[in-house]
């Protein structure tokens, strides 16, 4: 999924008790909301969890996703976070192919990314980024060429900017 | 002092006011149902569990009070998915017990285990599965406030065997009182918000065709005196939806009966054409809308509700006004009453000449019965509401029998209408009436059911006779599932598929009398009124009429399902030559 899908992101505190991951999911499947990603972890506080959902807008207008999921008896706190508003941030890692002659090519890429290398082996390389939705989106773009084994993307997360929260 | 989950189970829900526990024991709730026997709480035990839920959900209906279910693990919890269904999308309060294998067995595909919360997340307002056992009355608190307030729904709470078994150290804890709920994501809003009045009340005054579109909310809400107050007070025209019938009464000059799909050409024309709906405690059911694009389409909407998650659903609202319906028909009675002091609304008189013109050309009708058919079912709900007392509590099951029980009965009190409105659940009616019967004994209760429904839940009749619940059923057989037979007639060239059923088999009196019932059967017009006059007089136990009525009657109006309101078919004798 790219930058490109018009969507909505929304930080949502929940309880963290079980299941509650199970009542998002269920509720967003049953009334037809996608999900483009979706990331959670324990908050600063261990009794609550936050969520990071990015929402495809064209599914559902975002005031029924907002209240549905509001209605979730264990969903403490919602904010839609407008881009402008808002950082965010998502990690990848990539396994890419290094075949021979293209080492240079490949370090040279990382070094412009400023991408970190976690792992070598032979003939492959085991990268990270961490960006916004578009410089992940590029820099797996960019790794393309030399041949992507696998990725694994976490889904966005964010927060409100300092300046309006 | 020391307790034990099962103990404390009883404890706490004594504690909340349960005075009736509809349910049936099995391996995972059988030590729940040991100190029972010690409890001041009346059981009544079932003959299967959706049985107990619809019970509970009938003495719901017509207590205001929550109703409470308790049933073992598994195939009992599965059972219990339809009424927990059923509440959910009627807003029923209710509360669900489940027993679960032990705690150590979770996960493991034990006997009798299933994934009960899991199963029932997307029917229930919340649910809980308890972890300890020292959490029951705190859990059992918090399902009771869950359950009846904001938008009323059913809430389960799922406890593992070991938890309430007195045998096991893990039951044991220090007994404590609940006190407050650690709720921090449930805070629904009672009070509106004055803003919203105000601009609700300046659409009301501007407005030159308004109509009151009430539903199932307002008897929620408790609230039906509050809306015939604004009714009044405005001299505007009420719709009651299927869910709302009896909320306002029919017997009043602004009554306009039932909307909708089946709903009367009154009521269904008047919301089409008026250029402002006061919407209270309803939410645009595609039953009542009709095609959505063709919906209302000059009318401004005011839309009160206690569940924010309604506005703007299905149709946007104007004005949105988030709270207790009662207490926000209240504040708008308030400020209409500013503003008339100052300002006058328009000239109304026409509009009101015209929607009593509709009343007058349009009236519920169907064709003199003729000799060689068989009964009409519309007249036999005429001599039922015509022999029985006016606060008579009617319970119905779903489809055509449910359509003329709403449109032929004069429903002129809030509490007397028990049905199944958004899940549609065939086999609702008896297990309902019976539920009703337990939570107010003194009055007569009459299920209005069809053959079809019947043979889904009639077992319970056996739980009526045993627990002395003298409930009355009125069949209407016709030996049809007659709503698809109808649909097949109209809408697929009269081409007959799965629809017919036996009228004499089972054999109806037969099968009454064997669950200790009084069976009657009546086949012609003149025996309707006997019979009738025959179950009132009995109170020592339920009593079934077999009616056998026509298998051809249509129920009229109809708006065929994808068509506009404005397509409604009226009876072929209203229709326009």
């Amino acid at each position: 999924m790219t930058s490109s899908t018009p969507s909505h992101t929304l930080v949502v505190r929940v309880e963290n008790k079980p299941g509650v991951l199970a009542r998002v999911a269920g509720l967003f499947a049953r009334r037809g909301f996608n999900i483009v990603s979706l990331a959670v972890a324990p908050t600063e506080n261990t009794l609550f969890s936050r969520l990071t959902i990015v929402v495809d807008a064209e599914s559902a207008p975002i005031e029924q996703v907002v209240k549905q999921l509001d209605k979730l008896i264990n969903v403490v706190e919602i904010q839609e976070l407008a881009p402008t508003e808002s950082v965010t941030r998502e990690l990848i890692l990539a396994t890419v192919q290094v075949n021979d002659g293209q080492e240079d090519r490949i370090m040279k890429n990382i070094e412009n990314f400023e991408a970190n290398i976690l792992n070598v082996g032979p003939q492959r390389i085991m990268v990270s980024l961490s960006g916004d939705v578009d410089q992940v989106d590029e820099f797996e773009a960019s790794l393309e060429e030399f041949g992507i084994i696998e990725i694994q993307r976490t889904g966005t997360i964010a927060l409100a900017s300092i300046s309006n929260s | 002092m020391q307790t034990n989950g099962g103990k404390a189970l009883m404890k706490n829900l004594e504690a909340e006011g349960v005075e009736i526990l509809f349910g049936l024991p099995g391996g995972a709730i059988l030590p729940a149902y040991d100190p029972l026997i010690d409890s001041s709480m009346r059981h009544i035990l079932v003959r299967h569990e959706q049985g107990a839920g619809h019970m509970a959900e009938g003495y719901a209906h017509a207590t205001g009070k929550p109703g409470v279910a308790m049933v073992t693990s598994g195939p009992a919890a599965t059972n219990m998915v339809t009424p927990l269904a059923d509440a959910m999308l009627d807003s029923v309060p209710l509360v669900c017990i489940t027993g679960q294998v032990a705690s150590g067995a979770i996960g493991s595909d034990a006997f009798q285990e299933c994934d009960t919360t899991g199963i029932t997340m997307a029917v229930t307002k919340h649910n809980f599965l308890v972890s300890e056992a020292s959490e029951i009355p705190q859990v059992i608190h918090d399902a009771f406030h869950i359950a009846t307030t904001g938008r009323p729904g059913p809430v389960l709470v799922d406890i593992p065997k070991d938890l309430v078994d007195p045998n096991n150290p893990a039951s044991q804890f220090e007994d404590y009182e609940p006190s407050g709920h650690n709720l921090p994501g449930y805070n629904p809003v009672i009070d509106p918000d004055p803003e919203r009045i105000r601009e609700a009340a300046e659409l009301i005054l501007q407005s030159e065709r308004p109509i009151i579109y009430s539903g199932g909310g307002i008897l929620k809400a408790r609230a039906a005196s509050q809306l015939r107050e604004l009714a009044e007070m405005l001299d505007i025209h009420v719709v009651t939806t299927l869910m709302n019938r009896g909320g306002f009464p029919d017997d009043h000059p602004l009554a306009l009966g039932m909307p909708g799909m089946h709903g009367n050409y009154t009521a269904v024309t008047a919301l089409q054409e008026a250029d402002l709906l006061i919407t209270l405690g309803a939410r645009f059911d595609d039953r009542v809308t009709g095609r959505l694009d063709g919906f209302a389409p000059d009318a401004k909407i005011i839309h009160a509700d206690i569940d924010p998650a309604e506005f703007n659903k299905v149709r946007f609202a104007d004005v949105a006004i988030q709270g207790d319906v009662g207490k926000t028909i209240n504040e708008l009675l308030n400020a209409l009453n500013q503003l008339h002091e100052t300002r006058q609304h328009p000239d109304r008189s026409e509009w009101k000449s015209t929607v009593s013109g509709w009343k007058e050309r349009f009236p519920l009708v169907y064709d003199e019965w003729e000799l060689g058919e068989g009964l009409k079912p519309q007249y036999v709900i005429e001599q039922l509401r015509d022999l029985t007392p006016d606060d008579t509590i009617v319970a119905s099951g779903v489809g055509q029998h449910q359509m003329w029980a709403s449109q032929f009965w004069h429903f002129n009190h809030p509490y007397t209408w028990i049905n199944s409105g958004g899940l549609g659940t065939m086999g609702f009616a008896v297990p309902a009436a019976i539920g009703a019967k337990a939570g107010v004994p003194d009055r007569m209760v009459w299920a209005i059911d069809g053959d079809g429904c019947f043979q889904m839940t009639n077992q319970e009749l056996v739980t009526a006779r045993i627990e002395n619940l003298p409930v009355k059923i009125a069949i209407l057989n016709n030996g049809y599932l007659g709503m698809v037979r109808q649909w097949q007639e109209l809408f697929y060239d009269e081409r007959y598929s799965e629809v017919h059923l036996q009228p004499d088999l089972p054999d109806y009196k037969m099968l009454a009398e064997s669950m200790g019932c009084v069976g009657i059967r009546v086949e012609s017009p003149e025996e309707v009124q006997p019979a009738i006059e025959e179950a009132n007089e009995i109170d020592d136990r339920p009593v079934v009429i077999d009616f056998r009525t026509e298998a051809s009657e249509n129920v009229y109006p109809m708006v065929p399902a994808g068509k506009s309101n404005s397509d409604v078919i009226v009876h072929p004798s209203q229709e326009t030559p």
